[in-house]
């Protein structure tokens, strides 16, 4: 038994926060978030350099072969510093539906160049329902001659108006569960048909679309795994980016309490530093306890995925579920306890709150996380 | 990052489990060892020592203490191990426990020879039952404001005062006892430090009966007891140093409550309870109650495995240990609570009944949770300690 980080991971952590703290400050994160890219050429060219984008891709599809552990690391750091752009949609949804569903030459094709920094993805999941299990997935795919033709829409996709490609979750039959008949299938950003529109999300350094798919046509090779099958990778998906965004939240989390006890430190009231008052300290060591719980449940969910453990799902649910209600109530309570000055534009905690309210309800909130526990618990 | 125990502790589990598969009495398993730190009769207690001495027989009691005092020598991991097995075997928390975590670890750090020759055998075989006199009427969360006086007379001391909150004072032998022997010094400075023997004379027990009908409690009032000055651990005046020694043993203990066997026990109800002609576990209110307090629990285990794993790897404490008190003293609340949301009217029962045979342990963990926040420090202390130790807030 050994809960804590390797050399490589702390080497890992102390690099991305060496490299974040001087690229990604958060003048940059408001310059870049008034922008539809979110993001810059150069700053996306520096990540893909130092592997973060093909992190878990195997080496043989280019990337770095390492694990959610790892991956959990570099979260923590980018949550750390609210890092803006499409990493989560190209790296965690596209690429990693590929990952999980596409033929070796799928892979070859698509991976190396997600992990270089050439190609941007996301995956098209959820609809108007906003439902994540199997249930939620309504657009249909009807088969033609050669392939099938997608007809719905989709919404809150991540950053599909930067994606090249775009990993389309359909229903293919209505099978005798709803997870048998869904399948999935790559789209490109320039098929006929398609249409990306901008969802005005309160997270600017992370954007949302919505996705109309007007009978738009795809060959039989952009089908992506198995006709009907394409659950358990998509499952699969959805685990990972839970647990990735657990991790992010937790970083960022992280980050609220530090601000919020340093200004506690120094603002002054009635001739004390407000940080002597219990009512303060009280609610900061709250979030202290919050903060480390959440971090436990994450990192044993990502080495539970990683190792393959039987109670792998638990975990996940378990992490996602912590993780929401805690990066909630600590960066509400960063805010309460800063007053005033942390209701303003002008103060970055609005960034941090905007984006844990963003991953609160992604790929399940605390309540569909707790009924996945009970309904894990209780069979 | 690694969860699985190595190859060679699994097999030290499993020769803990094993042994205890084959040795522990039924009849004296409880349901949860917290709910019952010390025996709540004679009876229970004789079966407990006599439980303490096959243990100790089989080389289980001590298990930390160096070899040479009589233990295994064994490593924290092994501790951890073995604390963990015997919980999740429902064992009974020992007649000795205060003796064996608290004083035998001080006595062997601190003690004089003699002292260590005298005690520490008759703690490990279960001849020696021992209290512990710290709290007072005007000294609990501010222990150092203690005022137990002690007045030297040559070669022994003369103790009057009262002690609060004395668990087990009403089996012990001895008493290891703070006590001021300086009240002109500063507070840290003028308390030494005892090793008092109950039969002497001028020291009476009286019990502190819990809300919840529990006598675990005790007064302990000391009328010019004499006690040697042999019996001294550390210097005079010093002794609170000592002290800090044996607090750190409180609160470093290796074990760790598992809350995830009573949270399945009120799953298992849940399933079984009717409400409105239906299992209550069909409810979502209950299913989301439940699931959180077992991901609660999930977090309070992992959390204190971190703390453990930072122990191993001879690193400083991080923020984990400062949790473990004020987290899961709350939840265990928690639990409590839950279980008359479901259980409505029969978790007020204090007996058993056809729907609920357990009422009656619900009906005084309802009662008795409260004091979880409270023993050892209490949550207001608990947040206090997080600010300003671990996140460096200045002192109110």
């Amino acid at each position: 038994m050994d809960i804590g980080f390797s050399d490589e991971q702390q080497l890992l952590r102390d690099t991305a926060r060496k490299f974040l703290d001087a690229a990604c400050t958060t003048k940059f994160v408001r310059e870049r978030m008034a922008t539809p890219e979110a993001m810059t050429g150069e700053f996306w060219a520096q990540i893909a350099r130092q592997g973060w984008l093909g992190i878990n891709f195997a080496e043989a599809d280019g990337g770095s072969g390492l694990g959610l552990v790892d991956l959990v690391v570099l979260m923590e750091e980018m949550g750390r510093a609210v890092m803006p752009g499409p990493y989560l949609a190209t790296a965690l949804l596209g690429g990693a539906a590929i990952r999980e569903a596409g033929s070796p030459a799928q892979r070859q094709e698509y991976l190396p160049q997600i992990a270089e920094g050439g190609l941007k993805a996301t995956l098209a999941a959820i609809e108007p329902n906003a439902r994540w299990d199997a249930s939620g997935v309504m657009l249909t795919a009807q088969p033609m001659r050669g392939g099938f033709s997608l007809a719905g829409t989709k919404l809150f996709v991540p950053d599909a108006h930067l994606a090249d490609i775009v990993v389309v979750a359909a229903r293919t039959r209505d099978g005798s569960t709803l997870e048998d008949g869904v399948s999935l299938f790559l789209v490109p950003k320039d098929a006929a048909g398609l249409t990306v529109s901008p969802m005005p999300s309160i997270d600017e350094t992370r954007k949302l679309c919505e996705l109309r798919l007007d009978n738009v046509a795809v060959p039989q090779t952009a089908q992506l795994g198995e006709v009907h099958q394409g659950w358990p990778a998509l499952a699969r998906v959805y685990d990972g980016a839970a647990v990735a965004l657990a991790a992010e939240m937790c970083g960022g989390a992280q980050r609220v309490l530090e601000m919020t006890v340093e200004y506690a430190k120094l603002r002054v009231a009635f001739g004390k530093p407000i940080g002597s008052y219990q009512g303060v300290k009280h609610k900061c060591a709250d979030m202290l306890v919050e903060v480390e719980n959440a971090k436990s449940l994450t990192y044993y969910a990502a080495w539970a995925m990683d190792e393959g453990q039987p109670d792998a799902p638990l975990a996940v649910s378990m992490a996602k579920a912590y993780a929401s209600d805690a990066s909630r109530k600590v960066s509400n309570a960063g805010i309460q306890l800063h007053g005033g000055i942390g209701m303003t534009w002008e103060h970055d905690l609005h960034l941090y709150m905007k984006r844990a309210k963003a991953s609160e309800v992604a790929f399940g909130d605390a309540t569909w996380h707790r009924e996945r526990v009970a309904t894990l618990l209780g069979s | 990052m690694d969860f699985a125990d190595s190859p060679e502790y699994a097999a030290f589990r499993s020769e803990v489990r094993r042994w205890l598969d084959a040795n522990l009495p039924s009849e004296i398993c409880v349901d949860d060892a917290a709910d019952q730190r010390v025996a709540p009769d004679r009876e229970t207690l004789e079966k407990r020592i006599a439980w303490q001495r096959t243990m100790h027989a089989a080389g289980w009691v001590g298990l930390s203490w160096p070899k040479e005092y009589g233990g295994r020598g064994a490593s924290f991991i092994q501790q951890v191990i073995f604390d963990e097995e015997y919980f999740r075997a429902h064992a009974p928390i020992l007649p000795g426990h205060s003796a064996l975590n608290l004083l035998g670890p001080t006595l062997i750090q601190l003690g004089t020879e003699v002292q260590k020759q005298r005690h520490l055998q008759p703690i490990l075989a279960g001849d020696e039952r021992w209290c512990q006199g710290f709290s007072e009427p005007g000294a609990g969360g501010d222990l150092a404001s203690l005022r137990t006086r002690a007045v030297d007379q040559g070669d022994h001391f003369v103790v009057n005062g009262q002690k609060v909150w004395t668990s087990g004072a009403h089996w012990a032998d001895w008493c290891f006892l703070l006590v001021r022997t300086d009240p002109e010094a500063p507070k840290h400075h003028g308390i030494t430090y005892l090793l008092v023997d109950m039969k002497t004379q001028g020291v009476t027990v009286r019990p502190l009966v819990l809300l919840n009908g529990h006598r675990h409690f005790n007064e302990v009032f000391f009328e010019d007891v004499v006690v040697p000055k042999e019996n001294i651990v550390g210097t005079v005046n010093e002794g609170w140093k000592v002290a800090i020694t044996t607090l750190m043993f409180e609160r470093g203990g290796a074990g760790g409550r598992d809350h995830a066997a009573q949270i399945a026990r009120l799953v298992e109800l849940a399933k079984q309870f009717p409400t409105r002609q239906e299992p209550a576990w069909n409810q979502s209110h209950v299913r989301q109650m439940l699931s959180q307090l077992m991901i609660d629990a999930q977090a309070l285990k992992v959390t204190r495995l971190r703390g453990l794993t930072r122990r191993l790897r001879g690193e400083p404490p991080g923020p984990e240990g400062s949790i473990l008190k004020l987290f899961g003293s709350e939840l265990a609340q928690r639990i409590a609570d839950a279980s008359s949301t479901l259980l409505g009217p029969y978790a007020t029962i204090d007996g058993a009944t056809e729907a609920v045979p357990d009422s009656s342990r619900w009906a005084h963990r309802v009662m008795g949770a409260r004091q979880y926040a409270i023993a050892g420090g209490t949550s207001e202390i608990q947040r206090n300690i997080i600010g300003e130790r671990v996140l460096g807030l200045p002192k109110g």
